[in-house]
Parts: structure tokens; sequence; C-alpha cells
């Protein structure tokens, strides 16, 4: 067997015996990004779910002197509770805290109601405590209905039809397709999927110039007869199998996590069956050689693996670059940018999840340009493994 | 047999050998004596080609380091200084990793490496992760593993340093059974004891120049010290004060 061979060979059997190394690869790095995801998603579900199904308990001063608003609250899904005892210890106590809202009937309701001038009605609530906004958002509405609903009759009552209160009739039509919309969510992904790949073989890509100084091993090793050449692509190669490892799981923990998430009842069904799994490795596989390249090329100049490790985490949110700026820009996908890696791999990745055609064009550039941009960086770690100067 | 002429390494501005010379025969132990940065190590370090000489020339077998560095580095067997294990591998597979990268065949590796562990005494941890190993039984693993491919150049850094008593007599003694086996042996060490102990020749080097080349009575005469470590000291200050 040739020395690259050997060499990745033996860097693939020595990491795998390395806690440090498993712990990150198989499972920090794919693990992160699904359990914050299914986190994050069960939450919003939580609360944009919560709304309007659960009855919400408001407390009322004066209940006794709107019987029909309270009725018409009611039958909206609103609890009427106790309150405290007069206005001012109500404005208190949502100051404090204690109740998120408190809705105050004054005496005159009913008169004023009576006699057709606006009659007024108040909503105590703290507008920064955005759990209260919520609440109180929904009170509104219910009085904006009744609101309406009272206008409409006066109208009727008057002999005119209450259409003249309406001369626009505002449609939205959404054509988002479901699968288009978790693309928005989504969109994140493929951070995580990169986060994973690069956390996969970041202990290898140290373990190249620093660990092996720092261990004592580095110049034992280039007294062997192998070049230099064959030593770093053989480290760099094992470094990209880690990391391919690495996301391959990271995909699969994805598709699995998914299927426990109602997304649905967010109105999304991303489109992230087997196929699509299979699909994004293959895009996501060629920005293994950059991400390994670059990783051992940055850690080429640090004089330590604590160092290293410093420096990497900085690489480790490199990719959020141009994924973050393209998400502020909302740009189209284009045949240019598919030169740009990390943003390539997203714009494709976001494509294949809102169920788009593929564009052949878009994937060819991308695994070309990552390659040639990977093979580049791998070739500058080889100029500088060979310098004297690597001994420390 | 190793042969260095008029080599020259800076560093920078700082000159770390400055027209070193000399020969290194088979069957002989030559030790290369200097106090902390006279150059030694940046000797040796031309001489196992990780650094490259400014000018000047050394030779292995006759095989230039330079321009053939990949051939020579087959013929030498090398300690550099402070030698590293890889922590996660067994004492065996360490030696057999280096076999393998010296290209040696698939069957002739298990029996070489059973030989080498035999011969340095370590199969009672050959197979145990080198991790949390001793400084002797780290020494004695990359010892093994440098001469796993049964070299006729020995190069030892410093083969001695923080070894204990016991572990220095069995350094001794593998080093004169690689005489007797027709090596060339060629180490350093600022330790006067251990060079006089066993060397057949010693090269006195300080300030990056050598000072001295002879056998321990040679040197004995030439400075007219009858104690080497007088001798050691009078051959050094000379350098030293030279202009």
């Amino acid at each position: 067997m040739n020395a690259l061979g050997t060499v990745f060979l033996k860097e693939v059997r020595d990491n795998l015996r390395d806690r440090r190394t498993l712990l990150s690869a198989l499972l920090m790095g794919p693990l992160f990004g699904p359990i914050l995801f299914a986190f994050v998603i069960n939450l919003s579900l939580k609360q944009s779910l919560s709304d309007d199904s659960e009855a919400l308990d408001v407390p009322v001063i004066g209940r006794e002197h709107a019987p029909n608003l309270i009725e018409y609250l009611q039958s909206h899904n609103i609890n009427i509770t106790e309150a405290p005892a007069d206005r001012a210890t109500a404005e208190e106590a949502v100051k404090t805290g204690d109740y998120d809202l408190v809705l105050v009937i004054p005496e005159t309701f009913g008169d004023q109601l009576a006699s057709s001038v606006p009659a007024t009605i108040e909503v105590i609530s703290d507008q920064a405590n955005t759990q209260a906004e919520r609440q109180s958002r929904r009170v509104m509405r219910a009085l904006r209905s009744y609101n309406q609903a009272l206008s409409a009759m006066r109208l009727l009552a008057r002999g005119v039809s209450p259409v003249v209160l309406r001369p626009l009739n505002i449609d939205v039509v959404d054509v988002s397709t479901p699968s288009g919309r978790s693309a928005l969510l989504l969109g994140m992904l493929s951070y995580f999927f990169l986060f994973a790949l690069l956390t996969g073989g970041m202990n290898l890509a140290i373990d190249t110039t620093a660990g092996e100084r720092e261990r004592g091993s580095l110049e034992p090793l280039l007294c062997l007869p192998v070049t230099r050449d064959q030593l770093i692509f053989g480290k760099i190669l094992a470094a990209c199998a880690f990391m391919a490892v690495s996301l391959s799981l990271s995909l699969v923990a994805f598709h699995v996590t998914l299927k426990f998430i109602p997304l649905e009842k967010l109105g999304m069904t991303p489109n992230f069956g087997a196929l699509v799994v299979v699909q994004a490795f293959l895009l996501l596989l060629p920005f293994t050689l950059l991400g390994a390249s670059l990783m051992t090329l940055v850690a080429s100049f640090t004089k330590s693996f604590k160092e290293a490790q410093t420096w990497l985490s900085v690489v480790l949110l490199a990719p959020t670059l141009p994924i973050l700026i393209v998400s502020i820009l909302m740009v189209r996908p284009s045949t240019a940018l598919m030169f740009i890696p990390s943003l390539s791999q997203h714009l494709l990745l976001v494509g294949l999840i809102k169920n788009e055609p593929v564009n052949m064009l878009h994937v060819l550039v991308s695994v070309i340009g990552t390659l040639i941009i990977g093979g580049i960086m791998a070739l500058i770690c080889a100029r500088l493994y060979r310098r004297e100067g690597l001994l420390g | 047999m190793i042969s260095v002429n008029d080599l020259h390494k800076s560093f920078g501005e700082v000159k770390a050998i400055d027209g070193v010379s000399f020969e290194a025969q088979n069957g002989r132990i030559t030790g290369l004596l200097g106090p902390n940065g006279a150059g030694k190590s940046t000797t040796l370090r031309i001489l196992y080609t990780v650094l490259k000489p400014d000018s000047g020339s050394a030779t292995i077998d006759g095989i230039d380091v330079v321009a053939d560095s990949l051939e020579a580095r087959c013929r030498i067997g090398s300690l550099p200084h402070g030698s590293g294990l890889y922590p996660h591998l067994t004492a065996r597979e360490n030696i057999a990793y280096y076999a393998k990268l010296y290209r040696m065949s698939a069957d002739a590796i298990d029996e070489r490496v059973e030989q080498v562990v035999t011969q340095l005494d370590i199969s009672a941890f050959a197979d145990r992760r080198t991790k949390g190993f001793s400084h002797g039984q780290r020494t004695k693993v990359a010892l093994a593993r440098a001469l796993v491919h049964e070299p006729r150049n020995i190069i030892l850094d410093e083969p001695s340093n923080g070894l204990d008593v016991m572990a220095t007599r069995s350094l001794r003694d593998l080093i004169r059974q690689l005489k007797s086996a027709g090596k060339c042996v060629l180490f350093s060490s600022h330790v006067m004891q251990e060079v006089a102990a066993l060397c057949d020749e010693i090269v006195i080097i300080a300030d990056g120049q050598v000072a001295l080349h002879d056998s321990p009575d040679g040197i004995r005469n030439a400075t007219g010290c009858e104690d080497l470590e007088d001798a050691f000291v009078k051959a050094i200050h000379s350098v030293e004060t030279s202009p």
C-alpha cells in the first residue's frame, strides 16, 4: 500500500480511538442542529397554537355594566375572572406583573352606549411584556369585532346596509406552497449541516500540524522516507472522511427528527425524505475538501492544540457569513452565486427542501467551484508543510 | 557511514552552525558533544533531512541528504529530540506504522516488529496504548520504531535525556550492540561521562564549529588534560575566545 493510504488509515484508526474526536465528530456536531431545531420549533408551535384554541382568562372590573359585551366575550373563548377591587390597584397589579392585563368597564358604559356616544372601555396592560402583549391583542381583536357587530346593527336600524362601510374587500392570495413556507424556517438547516461537517474534522485538522508538533511526533514523522505531500494529503483526506461521516449522521438525524415535529400544524410540509438526504449529502460532500484544507491551513499557523481550537471556532462560523448576507438581501439563486462555497450549498439545499426542480448547471458549478477552491487550499497547505519553520 | 562537509546554517541573524565537518564510520560510535545551543541538534536535523543547509553538504552512505533526501532517510534510523508517540495506538502499532511508511512488505513487518520488541525488551507493554507510558518506556518504543527498518546508520539526539539509571544502562547496551553489528552510530549529548563511556570518536562542537575531533585518548593528549571534562571545557573555551 502506498504511503498516502497508510497515513490515511492510521489517522482514521487513531481518531476512532480518540474520545475527543468521537464526541465532537459523531455526537456533538451531528446532534447539535437537530436538537436545537426541535427545541425552537416546538417552542414556536406552542406559542402560535396556544393562541386561539385555549381559553383566555381576563379579569374584568365592572362586568355588571356591560352584560351583553361579557356574553359576547365568553362566546369567543374568553373567561371572565375576578379582578382587583378598583382601577388604581388594577394598574399597580399589572405593573408588578401579578396580572397580564385587566379590562375596565366604567359605570357610564351602558348610558353612553344607549345614547350612541362612543362608549369608553379600558384595557390595562404592559406593552413591554410579550406574553401580555399577545393576550391584549386577542382581547382587542374580540372587542373590535364586537364594535363592528354593534355598528352593523346601528346601521341596519337606520335602514342602511352595513356593506357601505366596507368600500374595499381585501383578499390576500398566498401562492407559497407548504414546502415553500418551510424553507424559511429550514433555511437555517444548511448551516447546521455545514457546522456538523466542519466539527467532524476539526481535531484531525489540528492534529496534522499543531497536534503532531505538541506531541513531539512531527519531527520523527518527517524523517521517514515519505514526501510531505503524501503526509499532508493523507491527513486531509482522513479529515474529509470524518467530515463526511459527521455530515451523513447529521442529515439522518434531521430526517428522523422531522418525523416527530408536527410541522404541518405550522402549515409546512418540508421535503426531507430519504432521497433528499442522499441528494443533500452529495451536494455538501465537496465542501469537506474545502473545510478540511481551510482548517488545516488555519491550524498550521498556531503553536498549540488549544490555540488552534480557538482559531478554528472562528472558522466554524465562517460559512454563516455568505448565508446571512444572502438571507438579508433575499437574493435568488444565480449561476454566479454558485461559485461561492457554503452559499451555493445553502441555496441548492433550500431549493431541494422547497421541492423546486434541480438546476443541473447550478449543481455542476457549485460542485466544481467548491472542489477547485478546496484543492487550491490543500495545495497551499502542502506548500506550508514543506517549510522548514514547520517544526516551530 | 555519515560524512559532513563544511555545513553552514543560519536562522535569521543567528548562525547556528558555521562550517561543521566530520565523518562517522561504520562499526564505530561517534559522539557529538557540546554545550546547549552549540549546534548539535541543527547538525543532526540536517542529517535526517528535516532542515536544509545554507551551504556545505552531508552524505549518508554516499547519498546526498539534500539531493536525494528520500533515499537518505531510508538509510537512517533516527531518534529526534523528544520523540513523540501516538497515544491512542499501542506500542506495537506505533512501530508497525513506521515500518509501513519505510515501505516494508506486509509479511516482513510482523516479523521485524517482533524482533525489535524483543531486542528492546518491551514485550511486557507492547500491546498497551502508549498513553501514560513512562519516559523510559516511551524512549524504548521510539528507539524500536527507529530501528525497525534495519538502518545502517543510527542518529540519536540526546537519547539519554531524562532517563533513569537502569534505562540509561540498557540504552548504552543497545548502542554497543548496534556497534558490534557494524552500524554507524552518531549521537549527541552534553553529558561528558556518557560520551566518554561509550564513544570511539568524539566531536566537540562549540559556537557552531568543530572544536576537536579525536578519540577520547587523543582528546586527552591534545588538551593536556587527564580528565575528559577538563579537556571538554578547555576545548570549548579555545573556540569561544578565538576571534
